[in-house]
């Protein structure tokens, strides 16, 4: 077996963090590679310290080492500095875990989870010696999948991989790793690559781009459909595990030997969310809601602890207060007898005191800030993106934070969403001023940070139709913002760079067009761009302008119901008349209730598949509002430039609206 | 109050994590070996762990310690020294192992603040045995050499010949030698990479490993916990 690690040792010591290239971490598996089995190379295209807390990657990681049919190692994306270097010396990406060159696997499958990383799927096919192009590939090249959020519409990067995985990942890739260790047994002058394709398109939840052809016809997209093989679905419908509890995986988390986001035990309590928050589509991809049973997240978090060592704990999901008895689960935690104080975090989509009052059950020491997500300015405008939170639930809230002994508070808004005007957006500063009101009963200088993204439309959501901000409307809004805000002792503002949000925006809903622009932008070095240090729009704006696109085309114009979307072939198994008409709720102002605990709206994502929600409890959680949001992420997490890929919410995007 | 000093290696690839990564790891590990540390009081307690002099990260090391606070009732319950050792090494990741474990009361001068000279094992290549004999010898027939160092943005010329202790080559290779030096570490550190660059700029280290930390007490330098006296009873090591 070839190790590059005799290469790799003498120079690391002039690399940026050369922890990032060691592996070595507790969890760690370092497979026996065998000629029969299909062996994985897991890759998330950004920073190992990003990178490395992926639960969807570590998940597959340990499920793929425990089948007898296959291996399966990790990779992550080398820093500027590395890859210089290992392109000077002729090293090609490596796995971590036994520092095997990538082109020696057999599958180079990618977790995308937001769009700026899209670059960097390129960069490190490059750094593997694999061709870009799937046309150029052949039987001896490595399969490229990729899986993760970002596959709901991967037509941007679809010329790029060989296959995409449409939802939940546990089941499919051991369906995969059958079919091509059977093919890998194949006599060499019978392996043919195309019919390895087809017979993974068969695979539900797995589309194969180049089966499909995509036709254009005045600059629109007029379909996309199968070319004339048989088998070939014309709707790849995702994949759903019905049933968490079936999967307690991560078993061993990975614990880092250097410090990397999220470095924590992180237990996933429940799976998918019904609160339907109409700009949010880790929402929507993920439905119905699947919770974990109580007693198996408190196993996993007694056991997690006692072999990690870890005192903190996270218990996630998009929304995890909602988790039936909830306070049971934070209480049995908190309550283990062990030698250290044990500190748990909980993101959560809600905003009212009884989240805040669980808060402090979890946080007895470091109470240092509480982050609530109201997204929206005003309630008008809260019931347009479904997030039924009133000011009076956020000001009991907050006012609860602060009596308990928080001081600072940080607030978490969307601008550019539907049907905002300017008193919305200044609803912002309003709702910050009154929160220092608040705070000022209690505490000398209470602070509140005020965090401000611009909304990126989004696949399979009811807002995919919606145009979004330009670039100059979003910048005037944050002018608009700054001033306001410039008057409010105590408040700071911060806002994500709009320009960012643009090149989201196009990425976001685009077509097999952008191949072309998104290599252009590699070549010239666009790697990392969701690094702001690293982010340079010129090359977007160039690159589209090279290849007779406009941003308005793909980013800024509402969409009409009989246009055909660049993903109307794949399905998160939402109807597109329920979206349609969520839209249609959206502008004339109604909220939808969380159908987990009310009549089921039949979105498809239950009906379609013949499944339902897995919740334990039928009556929303004590003390309730109607709230569909609050985030109480907590403080510690490590603040990189643009994005954050697992922010729960659509934080990192951003649009306009006139 | 009295402390656990526990010396442990860095070897291999672990040798490319950073200081604060090791400091995570203590911490996690203590945990994980159900060691009972202190907790430092106030808004964010956190365990009450020192270490010695900081290694470069890259540096291998036979030679690290680390000081840990433990309550008195740590020392009545029985304790088994053996039982710790293997609990902490079952705990701590691959290339970090314990060699000598020790019981101290807690006095005076942090560990950091007392190591007055390192031990350095280097491999040296770009030069042969009798190069470096000559090299080695002109260093020590000479009373100053003067050396550029960063401090806080500016750039100090200082004089670090008494800081080299001693010099010998411990083994002959096709292409360099291997090197024993104990280098002072007062009034600022000196590695041994810094010196070599300095004495000949043709020198490439290619494995640096610390051997001892070693503290003044009264004109001797000693190791603040030797292997030799390994396994020694807790009373002998008081003692
Ligand atoms: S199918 Fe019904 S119950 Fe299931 S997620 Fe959709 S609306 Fe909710």
């Amino acid at each position: 077996m070839s190790s590059l690690w005799v290469e790799l040792e003498q120079f690391l010591n002039e690399i940026e963090k050369p922890a990032r290239y060691i592996g070595g971490e507790d969890g760690m598996i370092c497979p026996e590679h065998s000629p029969e089995k299909a062996s994985w190379l897991l890759i998330y295209p950004d920073t190992y310290e990003i990178g490395l807390p992926n639960q969807g990657l570590q998940i597959l990681y340990e499920i793929l080492n425990e089948r007898d049919d296959s291996v399966a190692e990790r990779s992550y994306a080398p820093w500027v500095d590395m890859s210089r270097e290992m392109r000077k010396r002729n090293i090609p990406l490596f796995s971590v875990d036994t520092h095997r060159p990538a082109e020696d696997f057999d599958i180079l499958a990618f977790n995308l989870s937001a769009e700026l990383v899209y670059t960097n799927l390129l960069e490190c096919l490059d750094l593997s010696n694999v061709p870009l192009y799937s046309k150029d590939r052949n039987e001896g090249h490595p399969i490229v999948i990729a899986g993760g959020h970002c596959t709901y519409n991967p037509e941007p990067f679809a010329d790029f991989i060989d296959l995409a995985v449409l939802g939940d990942g546990e089941e499919v890739v051991g369906e995969i790793s059958e079919i091509f260790s059977q093919w890998k047994s194949e006599p060499q002058a019978e392996m043919n690559r195309k019919e390895l394709l087809q017979k993974f398109a068969e695979l539900p939840g797995v589309y194969v781009p180049s089966l499909y052809e995509a036709t254009f016809s005045n600059g629109r997209l007029v379909s996309i459909s199968p070319k004339a093989e048989k088998n070939i679905p014309n709707i790849v419908e995702k994949r759903t595990i019905s049933d968490l509890g079936a999967w307690p995986y991560p078993k061993n988390q990975l614990v880092p030997l250097t410090e990397v986001v999220h470095d924590r035990l992180n237990v996933e309590i429940f799976r998918g969310c019904t609160r339907g928050c109409r700009f949010c589509q880790a929402g929507m991809i993920t439905r119905p809601v699947r919770e974990r049973p109580q007693e198996q997240v408190v196993s996993m978090v007694k056991k997690g602890l006692e072999r990690t060592g870890y005192d903190e704990v996270s218990l996630t999901s998009l929304s995890s207060a909602d988790f039936s008895g909830i306070e049971n689960v934070v209480s049995e935690v908190m309550t283990q007898d062990g030698c250290s104080p044990v500190s748990l975090s909980l993101p959560s989509l809600r905003v009212d005191a009884f989240t805040v009052g669980t808060a402090s059950q979890m946080q007895q020491a470091r109470r240092t800030g509480l982050t609530f997500a109201p997204e929206a300015g005003t309630w008008r405008l809260r019931q347009v993106i479904n997030k039924l939170i009133s000011d009076d639930d956020l000001f009991g809230a907050v006012e609860s934070a602060y009596s308990q002994g928080w001081r600072r508070v940080k607030l978490y808004f969307l601008i550019g969403l539907p049907t905002e005007t300017d008193d919305d957006t200044l609803g912002i500063v309003r709702l910050a001023e009154k929160t220092l009101e608040i705070g000022r009963k209690y505490h000398k200088n209470p602070s509140v940070t005020v965090s401000v993204g611009g909304f990126v439309p989004k696949p399979d959501t009811p807002f995919q139709w919606f145009g979004q901000n330009t670039e100059e409307e979003l910048l005037r809004k944050i002018y608009l913002l700054r001033d306001a805000a410039k008057k409010v002792k105590g408040l700071k503002l911060k806002w994500h760079d709009s320009r960012a949000t643009v090149v989201e925006g196009i990425l976001s809903r685009g077509d097999r067009r952008l191949a072309p622009v998104l290599e252009k932008v590699w070549k010239m070095g666009g790697v990392f761009q969701e690094w702001s240090e690293h982010f340079n729009v010129d090359l977007w704006k160039t690159s589209m302008d090279e290849e007779g696109l406009l941003i308005e085309d793909f980013s800024y114009r509402h969409r009409e119901l009989d246009e055909v979307l660049p993903w109307d072939h794949l399905s998160a198994g939402l109807h597109k008349d329920f979206l349609w008409q969520d839209w249609r709720d959206a502008l004339d102002n109604l909220g939808l209730e969380d159908c987990r605990w009310t009549p089921c709206y039949d979105c498809g994502a239950c009906t379609g598949y013949g499944i339902e929600h897995v919740v334990a409890s039928a009556v929303p959680p004590a003390g309730g509002s109607q709230g569909t949001g609050v985030s109480l992420i907590q403080e510690n997490e490590i603040k990189v430039a643009i994005s954050q890929p697992e922010k729960v919410n659509g934080l990192q995007v951003s649009g306009v609206n006139e | 109050m009295r402390c656990l000093r526990v010396r442990y290696t860095k070897l291999g690839k672990i040798r490319f994590i950073g200081h604060r990564d090791v400091a995570r790891i203590w911490e996690r590990s203590l945990r994980k070996a159900n060691i009972p540390v202190l907790y430092s009081q106030g808004f964010s307690p956190h365990p009450r762990i020192s270490f010695g002099l900081a290694l470069p990260t890259g540096f291998e090391s036979e030679a690290e310690y680390v000081d840990v606070y433990l309550g008195e009732d740590f020392f009545l319950d029985a304790f088994d020294e053996k039982i710790i050792q293997e609990n902490i090494n079952k705990a701590l990741p691959s290339g970090m192992d314990v060699l000598a474990i020790g019981i101290f009361p807690t006095s005076g001068d942090s560990l950091q603040e007392a190591v007055d000279a390192c031990v350095w094992e280097v491999r040296v290549s770009g030069t042969s045995f009798e190069e470096f004999e000559v090299i080695r010898k002109k260093l020590f027939s000479s009373d100053s050499l003067s050396i550029e160092r960063e401090r806080k943005g500016k750039i100090l010329v200082e004089d670090v010949r008494s800081q080299v202790h001693s010099m010998d080559i411990t083994e002959d290779h096709i292409d360099g030698v291997t090197i024993l030096t104990e280098l002072g570490t007062k009034p600022r550190v000196l590695r041994p990479t810094d010196l070599l660059k300095r004495i000949n700029s043709e020198l490439r280290t290619i494995r640096v490993l610390r051997k001892e930390q070693l503290t003044l007490q009264g004109n001797q330098r000693i190791e603040p916990l030797s292997i030799e006296l390994h396994p020694a009873a807790p009373a002998e090591v008081l003692a």
